[in-house]
């Protein structure tokens, strides 16, 4: 049996929630020209319906707090159920009230910022973008603004990307209007230095990395290539979905990068909510600081306000002051852990990976790029076995599976990211699993999953004869 | 305080079968220069303490639950159901759907959010959410450029100002022109549009409240073989014609509106709808239904061949993370209301709004601005600086009188009103707004 949608349980003349007691006439106050001739099709159906509707779609979701989700770029670590209680004391605000009246939200959101910049080395901050990605772009931006503004704009036209890098890197940087040029990876999974050598010079931008890197390894020749790039010019940007394994340890600031963006539903516990709303503050030094997006957060005589008065800013990125409500649980997160509680967090994060990568190991599983690892690694399945298959079998027996095929260097690859939040024994657990897996006859992991709400979906006819809509026929 | 569950003799055990002898000895690798730099932050709290110093934060903000303020975000009512709902665990603590298997509940949820945006905006389809209002426009208008291959836009001055700062940030990375229609009395004028324009942009209703009819406008741009784009208050639209019967092509907005807390500007969700012949140019996820090994219906995402994960460099848009919890509480929100529910709130916005407005016009030295007619909000001009009497009535406790930029007029201010005022608070402020600019 199919889960009904919502349309299927509709009846025509169901009442769910009543808002309004005296229901005005729409011709008594719109022209008729302006009004809807039929209403929307919309769901007709009374509360309880709808209760049981999405509690049922919520019993046919994973999330963190299910199931092991060792996503790896995705740092699913656990939800601190205090930050709901937090956000909630700040819902009722509105982003055009008197500042006065809001010192409290300018406050954390000045508190926070001072926070990031010490946890980065940067000099100053905006809290505006939306996600990383978003943070990405405007970080981008921010790096062409200054090199426009030095008479560079017009020559420096390229960005390079590790192969190994998120696809969001690469993406961002055609946004921002520039060509991209990928920068292999060497044979120990570190930036190939000497391609890298000859790749910089007076057309080159930014450089985009993640340290650790997606392979799960620190970046050891960071000096070297923060240096190199200040030599040429370039504008070095780091990637923080990863900082998850460096936090309070080690600063991208001190390793000579410009630019910063955090995932603050990444690093700092933000729940990622089914893929979004995140955060995406960007960090800069200060030479970048005049062009960081309006408004930033400003604290004078009488109190903080709301600075807009910056004229060689890249403008707005999003409107008012980004998603609020992330930076209060990021706050929260911050205050509760402080220091010490951080740094135990990413120290967890990088033993958690490596004691499960020697586990993984030992079942039978390849790390191609067997260096130190950071918060998460790169596993391949022996020969002969799919990831793809791999992760549908892990389903079965259920656990999410770490993510598969990337980074794209890697064949059938499968990047775990367990997170400092879960305990020895969900790692035990999930690895024998995977030992399991390759005990499995080869037609039982072709066709898992069995027991999930649906079995493996046919993607071909999603993509050749999408069907976008309930009433697309 | 931490999060972390290992006791201290797993950490010994664990380190032992890593090799390492300490939890410093996990970061030895790093160059030395960099290793555990001076980081100034305050003390760990104990969890009571972290809330009593939120708690402390909250206090010195006076909240707006029943503002008078407007510009794109209003005081709605939240429903406590749809709260309740969204809040539950696997909603709130799941990633982007990569395996649909173990995801029905995302997926499904976002298919229904699809369908009823469509429906709103009477085009055929729509992607899975944008991070806002501001952005869903940015990328739109992008779509608009990938499809005619131009790269000139217009937009009315009746666009959010925020938005349009947004989509000039993000046409200037690609090297795109913007042209800024003024309004003429509170409404976009219809002009000619010029071949060389691939997308004009329109909102209704308009940054100062107006209903505009923006058919003659989408027709020029259709004779310019550019594609119209209009931004609408999706509440709008329980009444209103839908931006795909006056000729979008694309239509845009911020979801706040639909029952979402205002959170001080966000998080909120964008919404991005268009036709079916666009839709390989779409940023974002899409969800498809299909079917599975079983021929049992099932929800997946589909064309990723748009997205950044796959196409990297060659992707429609960077966007990986969206909105997906809030859209998913703006599908709730509309199932719980219905098409009956959503048109009376929509309508009581409406009415109480012009009465408003009307109330407003009794103070002295205060005069019309926004025609008639308007939805939920309206401009006024001020006899004194509308920041003046924004702090004026706040130390009253209320919460009205949005500034309006410079560039629409001297001294105005946006008003709006929505399901939930009541007369008495209408002539709560009309008698405030008297003293203060008495």
């Amino acid at each position: 049996m199919s889960y009904p949608l919502i349309f299927e349980r509709s009846r025509p003349g169901r009442r769910g929630l009543k808002l309004v007691k005296e229901v005005p006439r729409a011709e008594d106050l719109i022209p008729k020209a302006f009004l809807r001739e039929a209403p929307p099709r919309l769901p007709e159906v009374d509360e309880l319906t709808l209760v049981r509707h999405y509690t049922g779609l919520s019993r046919r979701q994973v999330g963190v707090d299910t199931t092991f989700y060792p996503l790896g770029s995705c740092t699913m670590k656990y939800n601190p159920k205090l930050h709901e209680e937090a956000a909630r004391l700040f819902a009722d605000l509105h982003p055009y009230q008197d500042p006065k009246t809001a010192q409290g939200a300018l406050a954390l959101m000045w508190e926070l910022g001072e926070y990031l910049k010490a946890l980065t080395g940067m000099d100053a901050i905006t809290l505006q973008p939306a996600a990383g990605a978003h943070g990405e772009l405007t970080g981008i931006l921010v790096i062409r603004a200054y090199h426009e503004d030095r008479g560079e704009g017009k020559t420096r036209r390229l960005v390079l990307v590790p192969d190994s890098a998120h696809g969001s890197n690469p993406a961002t940087a055609s946004m921002a209007g520039y060509q991209v040029k990928e920068v292999p990876s060497g044979p120990d999974g570190e930036v190939d230095l000497e391609a890298l050598k000859r790749e910089l010079g007076p057309h080159v931008a930014a450089i985009m990395l993640t340290n650790p890197n997606t392979l799960g390894l620190f970046e050891r020749r960071i000096l070297e290539i923060s240096r190199l790039a200040k030599e040429a010019g370039v504008q070095l940007y780091y990637d923080g979905a990863n900082l998850n394994a460096i936090l309070g340890w080690a600063r991208p600031g001190d390793m000579g990068f410009d630019v910063v963006h955090l995932n603050l539903h990444k690093t700092f516990t933000v729940p990622h909510g089914g893929g979004g709303p995140g955060s995406g503050p960007v960090g800069v030094k200060a030479h970048l600081a005049p062009y960081l997006p309006v408004p930033l957060v400003a604290r004078g005589e009488e109190g903080f306000y709301l600075d807009v008065d910056r004229p060689k800013s890249i403008g707005r990125v999003k409107s008012f002051y980004g998603n609020f409500l992330a930076l209060v649980r990021a706050w929260a997160y911050i205050r509760t852990l402080g220091l010490p509680g951080l740094k135990k967090a990413a120290a967890l994060s990088v033993l958690n990976a490596r004691y499960l990568k020697e586990l993984l190991k030992e079942k039978g599983y390849r790390v191609p790029y067997d260096g130190p690892c950071m918060h998460e690694f790169v596993a391949q399945p022996p020969a002969g076995f799919r990831a793809l298959d791999l992760a549908k079998g892990l389903l079965e027996l259920g656990f999410h599976p770490p993510t598969v095929y990337f980074p794209l260097i890697v064949k059938e690859a499968l990047m775990v990211e367990p997170t400092e939040t879960e305990s020895k024994e969900t790692l035990e657990a999930f690895a024998e699993a995977m030992g399991e897996l390759l005990q499995k006859p080869k037609e039982w992991l072709e066709n898992a999953p069995y027991t999930t709400p649906v079995r493996r979906l046919d993607e071909l006819r999603a993509n050749k004869y999408p069907k976008l809509t309930f009433f697309d026929r | 305080m931490d999060y972390t569950p290992h006791t201290e003799a797993e950490i010994q055990e664990m380190l032992r079968r890593v090799g390492a002898e300490s939890l410093e000895d996990l970061f030895r690798h790093l160059p030395a220069e960099i290793l555990n730099p001076p980081i100034d932050l305050p003390e760990p709290l104990p969890e009571w303490a972290v809330l009593e110093a939120l708690r402390r934060l909250a206090a010195q903000n006076l909240p707006a639950p029943k503002a008078f303020l407007g510009g794109g975000v209003r005081s709605h009512h939240v429903p406590p159901v749809v709260q309740a709902l969204a809040s539950r665990g696997e909603f709130l603590t799941a990633y982007t759907p990569y395996q649909p298997e173990v995801s029905q509940g995302v997926l499904q949820a976002t298919f229904e959010y699809q369908t009823m945006i469509a429906e709103l905006t009477g085009l055929e389809v729509a992607n899975a959410s944008m991070y806002d209002g501001a952005t869903a426009l940015a990328e739109g208008v992008l779509l608009a450029l990938r499809e005619t291959g131009r790269m000139v836009v217009w937009v009315s001055q009746g666009v959010h100002p925020e938005y349009r700062a947004v989509l000039k940030a993000y046409l200037e990375a690609v090297g795109a022109e913007l042209r800024v229609l003024p309004l003429e009395g509170g409404r976009t004028p219809s002009l000619p549009v010029p071949e060389a324009v691939g997308a004009v942009v329109g909102q209704n209703p308009n940054y100062l409240g107006a209903l505009e009819d923006l058919a003659p406008l989408a027709e020029a741009a259709h004779r310019a073989g550019a594609l119209f784009v209009a931004v609408a208050d999706p509440l709008s639209l329980g009444v209103l014609k839908p931006p795909g019967a006056y000729g979008a092509d694309i239509a845009v907005g911020d979801g706040q509106s639909l029952g979402l807390p205002m959170g001080y500007g966000g998080p909120h969700f964008g919404y991005l709808a268009t036709k079916k012949a666009f839709v390989r140019q779409l940023p974002g996820r899409l969800v498809s239904e299909t079917v599975d090994a079983e021929g049992k219906r099932g929800f997946i995402l589909t064309l990723q061949a748009r997205e950044q994960y796959i196409r990297r460099a060659k992707a429609k848009s960077n966007i990986t993370t969206n909105a997906q919890l809030t859209a998913l509480m703006g599908a709730m929100y509309l199932a719980a209301l219905g098409p009956e529910g959503l048109r009376e709130v929509a309508l009581r916005g409406v009415a109480l709004a012009h009465r408003l407005h009307d109330l407003l016009l009794e103070v002295p030295g205060v005069e019309p601005f926004t025609p008639k007619p308007f939805f939920h909000e309206f401009a006024l001009r001020l006899p004194k600086a509308p920041e003046a009497v924004r702090a004026a009535l706040a130390a009253r406790g209320l919460h009205a009188a949005t500034p309006v930029p410079r560039e629409y007029g001297e001294n105005l201010a946006l008003f709006a009103a929505t399901e939930l005022h009541q007369e008495e608070d209408l002539l709560a402020l009309r008698k405030a707004l008297e003293e203060v600019l008495a």
